[in-house]
């Protein structure tokens, strides 16, 4: 694994109005990693990863993709975030189009390509999600997880450099998240660099190189997942994990 | 016996003010189509002072009966300015600047009911706002303003009539020119009323074929589990 970040984010400040959100995050992600962001809800996950692609304008703090740095000017900040890939919690399918339309979409407007080969395209990252049978439902036609592997297919697409994760299986059904997860475990098998926000105890701990605990706007401590979850340093991390696991289940040791 | 004759001597007559009253419809919904929908995009994702000249301009429009607009136009500001356009271009106008300001907040609020997701998707792909707003937002948008879009047809129709005040030769204006020669006006206006409803109810046809075209399966309806 090579050490050169794909991905680094330096001391992210970030308010709205008068509650700061954001309060000097800093991490980064080497290729082919999986980063897994964990915490209670309003510590600013969400907000973090919105400042990554710009979705959200940062106060303070800088961001780079491959070295470059991720600036938001309109010329500029397109660019990036064909390379940033970002899944939502509720998908945010295009509910107008059809799920092939949906991962075919951008390539045609954003990449200009041609309708032929964005086909072929869309059907490739379609099938990789395991959604090759149902290209040409509406999302409204799908459940839960399939319109997630859709949404995951659509940024797979963009050929992106990082995929941003913010809580992919949080709006799903128990029995629909391991369809995602599964999906997302693929990826990270085939060396694609990932940040995901998770409760998912059970994904970060098999999948991830390294779980950041994030509390108020900042990250407190971060490490492996065996060290985050079975050893961890802070008080705050040991409370958080023993409410999550009352919520998601015990961790089993081999994930 | 004389109302019967009264209206077959004037029906040819007023039957070819349809034209009329159809190109003051259609010109003035297109006016009102073509202006609306970039306003509507201006209020929601515009600059703050864009979006007050256009606030300011739909609370005019909305507050001004249709009767004092047209004599504002045709009496007063188009005589000032020295153009000298005719009373249907001026109906047209008219009709088309108050269904402008009915149609910005139809589409605005359409709009507006669709998830902020919608347009953070399209931009996490590399899409401009630009690109966005056409092939994600207004696509979603227009279709959602259907149902309320469609009682622009049937007032317009109707309100088309107040341009017999300024003589437009609209089905009503050649009707109550026969009022006058036949001293007829139950039968005539009757003619009248009818010709009104038949064109209502042939355009709520193609408004409900235009909506069916345009069906999405789950569009705008809250999917409850997922």
């Amino acid at each position: 694994m090579s050490t050169t970040p794909v991905l680094v984010v330096e001391n992210i400040h970030k308010s709205f109005g008068k509650v700061e959100i954001l309060k000097g995050a800093s991490f980064a992600v080497n290729k082919g990693e999986t980063k897994v962001i964990i915490g209670p809800s309003g510590a600013g996950k969400s907000t973090l990863l919105k400042c990554i692609n710009q979705l959200v304008i940062p106060d303070r703090g800088r961001v780079f993709l491959n070295g470059e740095e991720v600036l938001h000017s309109h010329s500029q900040i397109n660019r990036f975030r064909q390379k940033i890939g970002m899944v939502f919690q509720n998908f945010y399918l295009f509910d107008h189009i059809t799920a092939l339309e949906n991962v075919e979409i951008a390539l045609l407007k954003v990449k200009k390509m041609k309708r032929a080969e964005a086909r072929e395209k869309a059907l490739e990252e379609l099938n990789r999600v395991g959604m090759g049978d149902k290209v040409h439902l509406y999302p409204a036609e799908l459940s839960g997880g399939q319109a997630q592997r859709v949404s995951i297919a659509r940024a797979l697409a963009m050929d992106p450099e990082v995929i941003l994760f913010d809580e992919p299986t949080s709006a799903l059904d128990p029995e629909l998240t391991g369809e995602v997860l599964e999906v997302m475990r693929d990826l990270a098998k085939e060396g694609m660099t990932m940040v995901v926000v998770t409760h998912e105890m059970g994904f970060a701990s098999s999948v991830a190189d390294e779980v950041l605990f994030m509390e108020e706007g900042r990250f407190l401590e971060s490490g492996p997942p065996s060290q985050i979850f079975f050893h961890p340093r802070e008080e705050r991390t040991k409370k958080f994990l023993s409410r999550i696991s009352e919520l998601y289940g015990e961790l089993n040791k081999n994930g | 016996m004389e109302g019967l004759s009264a209206v077959l001597e004037s029906l040819p007559y007023i039957l070819s003010g349809i034209p009329v009253t159809l190109g003051l419809v259609a010109l003035s919904l297109a006016l009102g189509f073509t202006l609306g929908v970039p306003m509507a995009v201006a209020t929601v994702y515009g600059n703050r002072v864009m979006a007050k000249i256009i606030q300011v301009f739909v609370f005019v429009m909305r507050g001004l009966p249709n009767l004092v607009l047209l004599f504002l136009f045709y009496f007063g500001i188009f005589p000032l300015l020295g153009w000298n356009l005719s009373p249907f271009v001026i109906g047209v106008i008219t009709l088309g600047l108050r269904s402008a300001a009915y149609q910005t907040e139809i589409f605005r609020g359409a709009i507006l009911s669709l998830e902020e997701g919608q347009m953070l998707a399209a931009l996490s792909v590399g899409m401009t706002k630009n690109q966005a707003i056409w092939n994600i937002i207004l696509p979603q948008a227009l279709r959602l303003a259907l149902p309320g879009w469609s009682n622009e047809y049937p007032i317009l129709l109707t309100d088309s009539s107040v341009t017999y005040a300024i003589g437009v030769a609209e089905i009503l204006t050649r009707g109550s020119q026969m009022v006058t020669r036949t001293y007829q006006p139950m039968p005539i206006y009757l003619t009248c009323a009818l010709i009104f409803i038949l064109l209502n109810w042939g355009g709520m046809q193609i408004i409900q074929w235009g909506e069916k075209k345009a069906y999405i399966p789950g569009l705008g309806r809250k999917i409850e589990t997922r």
